[in-house]
């Protein structure tokens, strides 16, 4: 029976950890539970940070805002578009693509260094975290970072606990940059290119100064190569005609705009299309975008893979069946030349037994595990998680 | 003599010089060796220039294996290391000691590969921030990050003290510009982390390597991000009565919407001292300035400088002046750029690097020009107001005795005062010595003890970059 434990405050954390250390007793570390991505933790204990709310800072004419970490992203995001601001970074909701349910945390998209496809442009999580408090696997509440967005007062072990799965730490409080929310947005749709061709319209655009922030490639009959530019309206329309011009060699361009360029985004940075078949393995899949279209052709053609291409074709989600390996060694031989894959959804028995995470070189191996042992000599905190 | 002491030297490394010099001799070509007192005191100090001391050695590795064997070795001879770019951190992040071999990366400064498909160059770490940009400007990308000394610095030194510059705003620090780095670890192991893709797999240890001040790791190669030039870019200039209209303003812009590239404050004492350098046509008359630079299409331009103009009218500016020509706009930028030289030709000066939540800044100006009235120092203000990075220049006079040690306890009330409001003791320079002993003021025992086993696990015998960033005491044994 897993019991789960709602602290309130860091001293309850400390405690809590204290003794999991000391009795060697393990825990799992949850913000909403939708994030269930990595090798299931074997925990008798939950240590979920849900009580663990509330926005403590908002300063929109200094693009902060800091929260506790079990704050619900919707509340955050809700308080930042009463100012016209939001999160740069457009994180993704997993939950259509895991199946799971509650409400996503700003802890859990910091602890997964969340992104969409604005990354293209405006980078993840870890780039817009500029400020941490975490309870170590010691016991002990440490902060890194601050309230202001440059920074360089000691080692940043801001960017160190961004994507580190609550392995190194359990979040209690995040504080991150802001930008204003864009005036309006449009989206260029090229139908029928190749992911080849895609490949090559959208690096042809993100080359341009037209600040493309998403360049998606949805295979399908017909195609759908997506280029995102938002702004101010009249900047917009001008970037508009400047890139359909430009993009002319693969096609006609159609333009989508304001709410309805939105609509298309978001089922993008869910990933929704791969949620339609649940009892496959995903894989997130990050190279150079000019691998991009080799790697999917490989997997579409080795295992049966539905795609979707993000990132201008640096980030592939690629379907595999979920039994034997879900596909590990033809997706990482696929990527061999430099490249990262980790399995984002597989049963828990496939997750178990396959490295989720891409395997990292023995002499990186190690300097992790040296740095894991400095925040968690115990290795009381999401054992095994990471590999 | 000045305040911040560093340790004496190590008795029984000083003694073994020449066994360890051979040492070196044997594993890099003749010419990359310094040894000869003349020539190493060329690598006595940084842009910190009140620290001096000799190094035991330098050495100038071409490869990423001569660092590697360089590394081991001195690893092995329980040797420090001192990793220097160019030599112009002002925190004295590049400060040797008499103990420690001075490991320059002035030789590698190749550019390996340059991919405008993927947006990305990949360079040796000695090439200097303007060199990145220089090899891709023709083909239309630059590298965003602009440290004001990028005419100089290194690829390798920015990546240590994490640099950023006046248009950061917009576009990021170093951490949000590199991809991947190759680099060598103290006891020689070369690891690469990260690459071309725009992220890496595991705990990010790029991230915990940029802006670690050579403590952990020597870097050799960079994966950098390049982005497209932008079709124009137009400063101006905004003049105010006081500090307290002007930093309205400037949240007012920001509160608007509009990310302008870069906005550039600086106070009458600045103002004066750049303008009579530069001849930028600042105005003389206004407590403080803005620049404020946008970008975009001559259209855009237009929009955004309209949209910035009506919204700085309501704090009554009693300059608004938008740059008419390339001339102009180089004019403008060169006096900022210049700032830190052209008050160096008036007086000696302490260039502080504090940060401050923004909307503190009238109250902090006042506290500064306090804390300096009660030292009887002079103080000039530039700063990136956009993001709350001040320098205050801390003006003294390096041949009256004992104005150094007040000009530094100035520096450090002010940086204290920094701290107090919510800000940090450093925004772009580094820690280095200057402010090693201050780190007690933002960060508490247990934040600096962890931060410390993360130098410890990767550098057990604190040989990388000694006495840098921690304060003396406190330190493990």
């Amino acid at each position: 029976m897993t019991s789960i434990l709602l602290p309130e405050a860091e001293a309850e954390i400390e405690a809590i950890v204290a003794e999991a250390a000391s009795s060697n007793s393990p825990l799992a570390i949850h913000g909403g539970g939708t994030r269930d991505i990595g090798r299931p933790v074997q925990a008798a204990r939950i240590l979920s940070t849900q009580a663990m709310t509330g926005i403590t800072l908002y300063e929109p004419s200094e693009m902060v805002i800091a929260a506790r970490a079990g704050t619900k992203l919707a509340e955050i995001e809700a308080t930042l578009k009463a100012s016209r601001q939001r999160l740069p970074f457009e994180p993704i909701d997993w939950r259509p693509l895991l199946g799971t349910r509650g409400e996503p945390t700003l802890g859990g998209v910091t602890a997964s260094n969340a992104a969409g496809p604005r990354r293209i442009q405006a980078g993840a999580a870890r780039d817009h975290l500029i400020g941490i408090r975490a309870v170590t696997g010691r016991g002990e509440t440490i902060k890194s970072g601050g309230r202001v967005m440059k920074n360089v007062t000691g080692y940043d072990l801001v960017k160190l606990m961004a994507g580190s799965w609550g392995t190194l730490g359990i979040l209690t409080e995040v504080t991150y940059k802001v930008l204003p929310e864009a005036e309006t947005e449009t989206t260029l749709i090229l139908e029928g290119l190749s992911a080849e061709r895609a490949v090559e319209a959208m690096s042809m655009a993100l080359g341009t100064p037209f600040e493309i922030t998403g360049a998606a490639h949805i295979p399908g009959a017909p195609s759908q190569t997506l280029l995102r530019f938002e702004g101010f309206t009249a900047s917009c329309a001008y970037r508009r005609d400047r890139l359909v011009a430009i993009l002319k060699p693969f096609g006609a361009a159609t333009a989508i705009e304001g709410d309805a360029s939105q609509a298309l985004w978001r089922p993008i940075a869910d990933v929704t299309a791969l949620g339609d078949a649940p009892g496959d393995a995903v894989w997130r899949i990050s190279v150079k975008p000019s691998e991009g279209p080799a790697v999917g052709g490989r997997l579409e053609t080795e295992l049966g893979s539905s795609l979707l291409y993000d990132w201008g074709g640096g980030q592939i989600w690629a379907s595999a069946r979920d039994e034997g390996d879900a596909g590990a060694a033809i997706v990482r031989a696929a990527i061999a030349p430099g490249g990262h894959a980790t399995l984002v959804r597989a049963s828990p028995v496939t997750r178990a037994a396959v490295p989720v995470f891409e395997p990292q070189p023995a002499a990186v191996v190690a300097m992790a595990e040296k740095v894991r042992a400095e925040f968690d000599p115990a290795g009381v905190l999401n054992p095994g998680r990471m590999g | 003599m000045s305040a911040i002491l560093m340790p004496k030297p190590d008795e029984r490394v000083l003694a073994r010089r020449d066994a360890i010099i051979a040492g070196l001799a044997a594993l890099l070509p003749a010419a990359s060796l310094i040894t000869e007192e003349d020539e190493r005191r060329a690598y006595e100090t940084d842009a910190l220039t009140a620290y001096r001391q000799i190094p035991l050695a330098v050495v100038l590795p071409q490869t990423t294996e001569e660092v590697s064997a360089v590394m081991k070795f001195l690893n092995a001879e329980g040797v420090k290391v001192v990793a220097r770019g160019a030599g112009t951190s002002l925190a004295g992040g590049a400060l040797p000691t008499a103990d420690a071999v001075v490991l320059g990366v002035s030789k590698m400064n190749r550019i390996l590969e340059i991919d405008t498909a993927n947006r990305t160059i990949r360079v040796e770490a000695g090439v200097t921030n303007l060199g990145v940009s220089g090899a891709v400007n023709h083909l239309g990308f630059f590298y965003a990050p602009d440290p004001s000394s990028q005419l100089a610095c290194t690829i390798a030194g920015n990546i240590a003290m994490n640099s950023g510059g006046a248009h950061c705003l917009k576009y990021g620090v170093t951490t949000n510009n590199v991809l991947g780095i190759k680099m060598v670890l103290v006891d020689g192991t070369v690891v690469e982390i990260g690459g071309a893709a725009l992220d890496s797999a595991g705990y990010d240890l790029l991230g915990l390597m940029v802006g670690s001040e050579g403590q952990l790791g020597i870097v050799t190669e960079a994966t950098l991000r390049i982005l497209p030039i932008a079709e124009g870019a137009r400063p101006m200039l905004m003049g105010f009565q006081s500090a307290e209209a002007c930093g309205a303003c400037v949240a007012a812009i920001i509160g608007s919407g509009i990310i302008p590239v870069a906005i550039e404050y600086m106070d009458r004492p600045a103002i004066k001292v750049c303008e009579a350098f530069a001849h930028a046509g600042y105005p003389l008359d206004v407590e403080a300035l803005l620049i404020i630079e946008v970008e975009g299409s001559e259209a855009e331009i237009a929009d955004l400088i309209g949209r910035i103009t009506a919204i700085a009218a309501e704090f009554n500016p009693s300059t608004m002046k938008v740059s008419q020509s390339e001339a102009e706009s180089a004019a403008i930028w060169k006096g900022r750029k210049s700032a830190f030289g052209a008050m160096g030709r008036i007086a000696d000066y302490m260039c502080m690097d504090g940060t401050i939540p923004t909307g503190c800044l009238p109250q902090v100006l006042t506290g500064i020009s306090d804390i300096c009235a009660g030292y009887g120092l002079q103080v000039a203000n530039i700063f990136h107001a956009g993001d709350g990075n001040l320098h205050p220049l801390v003006l003294f006079n390096a041949n009256q005795p004992g104005e150094l040690e007040k000009a530094e306890d100035a520096g450090a009330d002010i940086l204290k005062l920094c701290v107090e409001v919510g800000g940090c003791l450093t925004g772009e320079h580094g820690v280095g010595v200057e402010k090693r002993e201050l780190m007690i003021h933002q960060f508490n025992k247990i934040d600096l003890d962890q931060q410390m086993r993360v130098k410890t696990a990767l550098d057990p015998q604190w040989l990388l970059n000694p006495h840098k960033v921690f304060p003396l005491e406190g330190r493990p044994v």
